[in-house]
């Protein structure tokens, strides 16, 4: 299924590129519950449609709370598709993966 | 000291508050904003909310070093920089300097998928991290409700807003969150509910095509406060409220006479003029010379050196110039010597309300020792009465407060009963002049009365007042059988009565002459009769004397007979007989 996926999406795509196609940040604040949730989803699902294209960047804003700003972070937790472009945001602990898909814009193979 | 307290209250530590510096808005709140709670600013689209929040903040960091945090949920910095700075406003300064901190909060539903459970951590983080970067102890949150059509779960939402509203307590922050006017409720999304301390409520009406801004208290916990509506306005200096009604009637009340420019109505008025810091009325139909009463009071002023505010809300600056330098009067040189300003403004450039804030600010930055206000009925002519009469009561009662000399004119419409004034203000006024239009001979004159004057004798006569070169006249009026006598008519009974004069002089004179005459015939006749009776006196004394020689012969010849005929009757007998004889015969 996610060679499938691979082979369509990036044809002929080097691994290093391929790594950095699918460029996700996920913002929290501390290890709270919500937080754990969602990064623990996270994973989950780009493991199942993103193996070996994508790379998470968790920022907690409790320690870098300037960053917040910039991706004009207010709910939390944010995922927020920096590449491919245009940037897209998920808000919530990704429990519902079929949201996470459409807003990822990750079609599921079927 | 324990002594002293003994049966006192305890001090009780009152509500801390925290001054906005908003011209007016501190008077009404009475000395502020609540110190550390937040504060609902409502009302509808293009109120100025926004205005006021950040008002607020910069007033804060400019004149109470208190820096400030301002989150902006629908302008971004670069825009609400610009749109400040035309109200002399410099944001990007403040920034550079630490003093204000400005946070664009974008929010598009769009681009935002919801999945599973979030709160609003990162709005905290956000606010907070702004807040302690610059120390910052006010914070303005405009229009929160965004959230509310950027996040579909409301109940998160409100549990959120509740932690916030807990949030910027606990910060010690004075905090003034915006909301858009909902249908029914004060705002949209019913924020009301959160910020319970303080909610004050912006209007910006349209009655009759004229707008009219104002704010209402609608609650301030823990605090008196002035619950009316008042106006407000926004001008180039920002935001101002006029807090009239905080005006009591407690106005000193000055002794000092000023004069009214006109020497002879100085007299009417008690000798000496108006009171100083006393309103006065002069109403009249058009044309009666209302406007040059008022500049007659200027110029005196003017030349004494006091300043004046002359408000005109029919002529322009130059009109007015020119019209009175037409009765020798010259307001140029006093408006160029900086005593003396005018301020011309359309009646229905804007509402009433507007323009006695106009007029307050004005009041306020010029500092006079008179106002002029020409006409004050024009202002009626864009509010409804009941609004004219307390508003204008305030503006007149502001104007005794500050012990400015109030001068206003009042055009009094052609038909109506010349005593009545259309907004009923001439109970407000102390002084009350009426100057009327009496026709007579085929001419209009113009005769002036006092109608009031509080707390001075004054004058019950109607003069006649009159324009001339060397500006106004007040002469004295006939009153006779055919009415008063004015103009032609009154110079046609001067020439009567001159002739009357000369008229009674001859005929005073003629009637001495003929005393003098008389006089002299009298005299003479009594001369005459003095001769006659001189004459007729001779000749009595010639009878007498004639007839005693008569009667001595007689005697004598009787005792001559007798003595002849040797009688024995004595001689004296004979001789008295011969006497009584004479007597007997006349």
């Amino acid at each position: 299924m996610t060679g499938a996926a691979k082979t369509r999406r990036l044809p002929k795509c080097k691994a290093e590129e391929a790594e950095n196609a699918w460029q996700l940040r996920l913002y929290v604040a501390g290890q709270t519950p919500k937080s754990l949730t969602a990064f623990a989803n996270l994973k989950r699902i780009c493991e199942e449609h993103l193996e070996g294209r994508y790379r998470i960047e968790v920022i907690d804003l409790m320690v870098n709370p300037q960053l917040a700003k910039g991706d004009q972070i207010l709910a939390l937790p944010t995922l927020v598709r920096r590449l491919p472009d245009p940037v897209r945001k998920i808000i919530g602990d990704l429990s519902n993966t079929d949201r996470v898909l459409v807003g990822l814009d990750i079609k599921p193979l079927a | 000291m324990a002594q002293h307290t003994v049966g006192l209250k305890a001090p009780v530590k009152s509500l801390g508050k925290c001054p906005t510096g908003i011209k007016g808005l501190d008077e009404v709140t009475g000395g502020g904003l609540p110190q550390g709670r937040p504060t609902l600013v409502c009302g509808g689209t293009g109120c100025g909310k926004t205005l006021l929040a950040m008002e607020f903040l910069v007033r804060g960091a400019l004149e109470f070093g208190e820096p400030g945090v301002f989150m902006s949920f629908e302008e971004k910095s670069e825009e609400l920089a610009q749109n400040f700075a035309s109200l002399g406003f410099d944001l990007d300064d403040l920034e550079v300097r630490n003093k204000l901190a400005i946070d664009y909060v974008h929010l598009e539903r769009s681009e935002i998928e919801e999945s599973g459970e979030y709160d609003l951590e990162g709005l905290f983080i956000r606010l907070g991290y702004a807040i302690d970067s610059i120390g910052a102890k006010r914070v303005a949150l405009d229009t929160i409700e965004v959230l509310f059509s950027g996040f579909s779960n409301e109940i998160v939402l409100r549990a959120e807003l509740r932690r916030l509203f807990r949030f910027l307590k606990e910060k010690g922050v004075t905090a003034v969150v915006t909301g858009e006017q909902g249908e029914r409720t004060l705002t949209r999304f019913g924020l009301e509910e959160y910020v319970a301390d303080c909610v004050i409520f912006l209007n910006h009406q349209v009655v009759d095509q004229v707008a009219t801004r104002r704010l209402r208290i609608v609650k301030y916990r823990g605090s008196a406060h002035g619950t009316n509506e008042y106006p407000f306005m926004i001008d180039d200096q920002g935001f101002s409220v006029l807090p009239i009604s905080s005006i009591g009637l407690d106005h000193a009340a000055s002794t000092e006479r000023v004069s009214t420019g006109i020497p002879r109505l100085d007299t009417m008025l008690g000798g000496q003029g108006y009171f100083r810091g006393s309103s006065v009325l002069v109403s009249g139909t058009a044309g009666v010379g209302k406007s040059s009463m008022a500049a007659h009071f200027v110029d005196a002023a003017c030349r004494r050196g006091e300043r004046c505010l002359y408000f005109a809300f029919e002529e322009s600056r130059n009109q007015i110039i020119r019209n009175m330098r037409s009765i020798g009067i010259d307001l140029e040189q006093w408006v160029d010597r900086g005593v003396l300003e005018f301020r011309n403004s359309r009646p229905t450039l804007y509402g009433l309300e507007m323009h006695l804030v106009t007029m307050h600010k004005a009041v306020e930055v010029f500092q006079p020792a008179i106002v002029v206000v020409d006409p004050i009925s024009n202002l009626v002519a864009s509010a409804s009465d009941l609004e004219v009469k307390s508003m204008l009561s305030r503006l007149i009662d502001y104007l005794k407060m500050k012990g400015i000399t109030a001068f206003c004119t009042d055009l009094t419409a052609v038909g109506g009963s010349l005593e009545r004034t259309d907004v009923g203000i001439s109970s407000l006024m102390d002084t009350w002049l009426l100057l009327q239009v009496i026709e007579g001979s085929g001419e209009r004159n113009r005769g002036l009365y006092v109608l009031k004057s509080r707390g001075m004798a004054h004058s019950n006569q109607v003069r006649e007042y009159r324009l001339s070169d060397e500006g106004a006249q007040i002469l004295d009026v006939y009153v006779g059988s055919g009415g008063v006598l004015t103009g032609a008519g009154r110079i046609n009974q001067e020439a009567r009565e001159r002739l009357e004069v000369l008229e009674r002089g001859q005929e005073m004179e003629r009637k001495q002459r003929d005393m003098e005459r008389k006089k002299a015939v009298i005299e003479a006749q009594i001369a005459a009769l003095r001769i006659g009776f001189e004459a007729e006196k001779d000749d009595l004394e010639r009878a007498i004397a004639r007839e005693k020689l008569h009667q001595e012969v007689l005697a004598e010849e009787t005792w001559t007979m007798a003595r002849s005929r040797s009688s024995d009757q004595p001689p004296a007998a004979a001789k008295n007989r011969a006497r009584s004889g004479k007597a007997g015969g006349r």
